[in-house]
């Protein structure tokens, strides 16, 4: 018990004195979490968008492989891409293994289902209750659908968000392709499964605490962004410069 | 007068469901045509087949190649961005730009009497004045043809007169109107032309004296005795 309380004496410190081994881990768990999921988001919410309201032979089947991607297991992500980018892999030539790169590309690989399948509901719904009439004024499929993601732009943020969640809370793909090298590779979620595995457990409840702190703010924000219905903001520049 | 749309012998079905059948008719430049019915009787089926939402599984729509058409609908919806916005948004999707759909809706904007709520969400508006923003929508686009899903059907009685005031309007300036309703005063008010429709079926297509005079369609359908009693609105 006097372990646990002086531990998290200790971690407490560390927060309150912004160690710098503990401010870089988190700099760079932040850094790779946004970076993977910029890239995840944009891809997804533009296909999910447009899967929402193309209709093609073998949507079902595509769907329905996307929904089972949801479920994928990080370290399977990590797996994959490892054997992707080892030196005998297709993409061995990169030379990313081991890197910041290559844990971008596994956790937006392991974002990208998430991203993609929650627009896609959220375009395909409001495309049935409402692209008659986007269809009555002239708009075709592809405008259709950018208008219903800006339409339902609180729900995508929300999407953006847990997307946020799911890439900094997962450790097993950053693990594999990153290599938990420190300062140059460790990130919050594997220092912590390091830390705890030597013992040093201040370390590592200072980082599940950040963690923590960091999964609140998310919440928060989804919560703020349930309350936000739009405001009277002109069409994005996006919507008025497509297609 | 001028044809401006026909319909020949359409049918339409949703896999076994027969919405509707053998329906022939010409629409005719500056005429307002009511189309009513019970219930499920294909009255926003044939407007959408009219606007081209759905194509027929038979026969053939035939339309002006000159002309303009737009539709409004039962409950109209608006983008989350302004009323201003959402009026230009038609004129640009139908090839406007921008800056010059931004400065065509304003007039639209004061038809309706919504010029100042024009910074306002559109989301935010009651219902008889989306509906209104939903007219300026399609009076922006200088339709030859309005076509409007029961326009009038979620309104209030006060919101109600006021977009029937809009469709004199538009009709005293040429624009021809049809129009489905439950509602045989607003159809008397409005209409100079009546389609009684029975389970996609024509049943009648008369001007509106002839219709509501004439005990004819009484004799031909007891659904159609009782929908003119206001039983089967």
């Amino acid at each position: 018990m006097n372990s646990f309380f002086d531990s998290a004496a200790t971690a407490l410190s560390l927060m309150i004195h912004f160690d710098p081994a503990l401010v870089a881990i988190v700099l760079r768990s932040l850094a790779v979490s946004s970076a993977s999921c910029a890239i995840a988001c944009f891809l997804g919410m533009v296909l999910g968008a447009w899967l929402g309201v193309a209709r093609f032979a073998g949507r079902g089947a595509l769907l329905t492989v996307l929904n089972t991607l949801l479920a994928l297991p990080s370290v399977v992500v990590g797996l994959v891409v490892y054997l992707l980018l080892s030196r005998s892999g297709p993409l061995g030539f990169l030379g990313w293994l081991f890197s910041f790169k290559a844990m971008i590309l596994a956790q937006s690989l392991l974002v990208l289902p998430v991203a993609t399948a929650l627009t896609h509901r959220a375009v395909e719904e409001a495309d049935a209750h409402h692209g008659e009439q986007l269809a009555s004024i002239g708009a075709r499929p592809l405008l259709r659908s950018l208008l219903l993601g800006w339409d339902e732009r609180h729900v995508l943020l929300t999407v953006l968000i847990a997307c946020f969640g799911r890439a900094i809370s997962e450790v097993g793909a950053v693990m594999i392709v990153g290599g938990n090298i420190d300062g140059f590779t460790r990130v919050m979620t594997t220092a912590i499964a390091l830390e705890t595995s030597k013992g040093d457990l201040p370390l590592a409840l200072a980082l599940g605490a950040v963690l923590l702190l960091v999964v609140l703010v998310l919440n928060a924000l989804i919560a703020l962004a349930g309350r936000w219905h739009g405001s009277a903001a002109d069409l994005p520049p996006l919507a008025r410069t497509a297609a | 007068m001028t044809t401006l749309m026909q319909l020949k012998c359409v049918d339409l079905r949703f896999g076994r469901v027969t919405a509707l059948s053998q329906v022939d008719l010409k629409i005719l430049a500056g005429q307002r045509i009511a189309v009513i019915g019970a219930n499920g009787s294909g009255k926003s089926t044939l407007l959408r087949v009219l606007h081209g939402l759905l194509r027929p599984s038979a026969g053939s729509v035939l339309r002006d190649s000159a002309m303009r058409q737009a539709m409004v609908f039962q409950r109209p919806w608006m983008l989350r961005a302004s009323v201003w916005s959402n009026v230009a948004l038609s004129l640009w999707i139908r090839g406007r730009r921008w800056r010059e759909a931004k400065e065509q809706a304003l007039p639209a904007l004061a038809r309706v009497g919504l010029s100042e709520l024009a910074l306002r969400n559109a989301s935010t508006l009651s219902g008889g004045q989306q509906q209104r923003l939903a007219l300026a929508r399609a009076w922006a686009l200088r339709p030859d043809v309005l076509l409007l899903d029961e326009p009038t059907s979620s309104l209030d009685p006060h919101a109600k007169r006021e977009v029937e005031a809009l469709m004199e309007e538009f009709a005293r300036d040429g624009m021809t109107l049809v129009f489905a309703s439950h509602n045989l005063g607003q159809v008397k008010r409005l209409a100079t032309r009546v389609i009684y429709l029975e389970q996609g079926r024509v049943l009648a297509d008369l001007p509106v004296q002839e219709f509501f005079n004439g005990p004819l369609l009484a004799r031909t359908s007891r659904e159609a005795d009782l929908f003119l009693k206001g039983e089967l609105a």
